[in-house]
């Protein structure tokens, strides 16, 4: 597995990842194989899939349309099986869907009957906490994604940026072993998706928690990435592992950066000659 | 377009139109149908021994009302309807969100519906008479048979329509199966379901008087039944009004139901 060469991940002098990171894994993929089969048809969506994220990191798979990223979450998120292989939360084997593992879709899956406090109080109800007890909880994670005066208002109410903001308040309110990201922010416009990505920032860097965010936009995976999964598709394989080591707390300043720009050279090469 | 003159937003595709010109233009209606059967009948054109005037009309309305008979006959077709209704509605609409959700039951349901919803109820008819009798019971159960698997499969279809992404996102904040029937799919047909009932109520009075004509001793259909046999095309015209009327009252009560439950939805 190539990284970067260590000269260059070295020169920031600290490791900033090692911060968040302990060394306990929390999330282990192996050796995962995804075949899907209707009738005489059968696509293979990944093969030979293995990869790991330590507690607390922040892991990110990039990848082109149609590499099989959902397919990966969706596995982990116990929504589907494998054909092949185990994924491991917590040294716990994934046996359909639960708590542990929350997740924010692709696309906007906020409950309509439900206004915004009610969805974020969803799992809590589940899980039949007391009363004061999530009314605690509703009330912090509103905070911290900036929505306390829309508690009242109706999903339809909301824009895109902020239906995003309540799927991550409802995810972390369960406080979930690992949340999954499935392109949280790409239907969102480029402005809001900056600042959305700023605020996952911040909420992940209040709340320690390891994170497995899923996105093709390279940009984003690296502003966000303790260790980026290159992915390339039909069927979705992991190519290459990159750990980053560009200091938190990260802007988009960072997008100038030589350590930036070299890991986006990097993975652009990778994607780049999967085309050709 | 929001500064377009009235006019213009008449003239454009969606453009949302003043209140009053909304009930003006409703109100309307009715004038001109009034207006246009005031013609025929007062001016001669047509005879009152087919088409009745409305002052007719409205005169043995009176009377009716006057002698308590028309109360009677409202209240025996509306029992009738809301009792089939309620009836066919309290099974249909968690037998419809099972069949559209669990391929089983679908696997299991279906054959029979799909056979059932295409025989006419009145070919039942005579047999609920033999089976049942001429009471209401039998009335009921025309009702309950005329809406029932329509209802069925109505409700099947809203229920399989819920997003799936709603359900694994349920699943993914800890909800068990049976909540994700409870606190996903109820909620998310109910809507629909709202839908569903406001057009299967109107289906409801249409049956109401197939079953009156031809087995009973009250109700709007049989009084109309009993006036065709006397000429007496007054009464035929207040029960066809007064059905009508009823069914706009029925209408108007699931609209804001539907607006007061799932004020969420718009
Ligand atoms: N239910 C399914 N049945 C058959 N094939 C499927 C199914 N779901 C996904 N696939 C196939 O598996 C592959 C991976 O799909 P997946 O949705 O995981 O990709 P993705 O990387 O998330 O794409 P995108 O970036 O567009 O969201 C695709 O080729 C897709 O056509
Ligand atoms: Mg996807």
């Amino acid at each position: 597995m190539g990284a970067l060469n260590d000269g260059e991940i070295m020169r920031g002098g600290i490791q900033p990842s090692m911060l968040h990171t302990g060394s306990r894994t929390c999330l282990d993929i192996r050796q995962i194989g995804l075949t899907f089969s209707s009738g005489q048809q059968s696509v293979t969506a990944l093969e030979d899939i293995s990869l790991q994220a330590a507690e607390n990191e922040f892991a990110v798979i990039v990848g082109p349309s149609g590499c099989g990223k959902s397919s990966l979450l969706y596995l982990t998120a116990g929504l589907i099986e494998p054909t092949s292989g185990e994924i491991r939360v917590n040294d716990k084997r994934i046996d359909g869907p639960g708590a542990d593992r929350g997740m924010v879709f692709q696309a906007y899956t906020l409950f309509p009957w439900l206004n915004v406090r009610d969805n974020v109080e969803y799992g809590l109800k589940r899980r039949r906490l007391p009363a004061a007890q999530r009314k605690e909880i509703v009330e912090y994670y509103l905070r911290e994604v900036g929505l306390e005066r829309f508690a009242d208002a109706w999903p339809r109410q909301l824009s895109g940026g902020m239906m995003q903001r309540v799927a991550i308040a409802r995810a972390l309110a369960n406080d979930p072993d690992i949340l999954l990201m499935d392109e949280p922010f790409g239907a969102l416009d480029s402005q809001t998706r900056l600042s959305m990505q700023q605020l996952l920032l911040n909420v992940w860097g209040h709340n320690s928690k390891t994170v497995l965010f899923v996105t093709h936009d390279i940009d984003e995976a690296i502003l966000l990435a303790d260790r980026i999964y290159v992915m390339s598709g039909r069927p979705g394989v992991i190519s290459r592992t990159i750990e980053v080591h560009l200091p938190r707390p990260r802007t988009s300043e960072i997008v100038m950066e030589k350590h930036f720009l070299d890991i986006k050279r990097e993975i652009l090469g990778i994607l780049h000659h999967d085309d050709t | 377009m929001a500064h377009a003159s009235l006019w213009q937003r008449c003239l454009t595709p969606r453009a949302t139109i003043p209140k009053t010109l909304t009930w003006s233009a409703g109100i309307g209606i009715w004038l001109v149908v009034i207006a246009l059967w005031s013609l025929v009948t007062y001016s001669g054109l047509v005879r009152s021994i087919f088409l009745p005037t409305p002052t007719s009309v409205l005169s043995t309305a009176v009377s009716m009302i006057g002698d308590g008979s028309l109360w009677k006959d409202i209240w025996s077709s509306a029992q009738v309807v809301l009792y089939g209704f309620l009836l066919s509605s309290v099974v249909a609409i968690p037998l419809g969100i099972l069949m559209g959700s669990f391929r089983l039951a679908q696997a299991f349901l279906d054959p029979l519906v799909n056979f059932m919803r295409y025989l006419p109820v009145t070919a039942f008819v005579p047999l609920f008479i033999l089976w049942i009798g001429i009471g209401i019971e039998q009335r009921v159960t025309v009702i309950f048979f005329g809406i029932f698997f329509q209802q069925l499969v109505m409700i099947a279809d809203i229920s399989r329509g819920v997003s799936q992404d709603l359900i694994n996102a349920s699943y993914t904040l800890g909800a068990k199966r049976r909540d994700v029937v409870t606190h996903v799919l109820f909620p998310a047909c109910l809507p629909g379901v709202i839908d569903m009932m406001r057009v299967t109520m109107g289906w409801a009075w249409t049956f109401v008087v197939v079953a009156e004509l031809v087995a009973a001793n009250s109700g709007l259909g049989y009084i109309s039944l009993k006036a065709m046999r006397g000429f007496q095309v007054d009464v035929i015209f207040l029960s066809i009004g007064l059905i009508g009327l009823l069914g706009l009252v029925t209408d108007q009560f699931f609209r804001l139901l539907r607006k007061r439950l799932t004020s969420w939805a718009l």
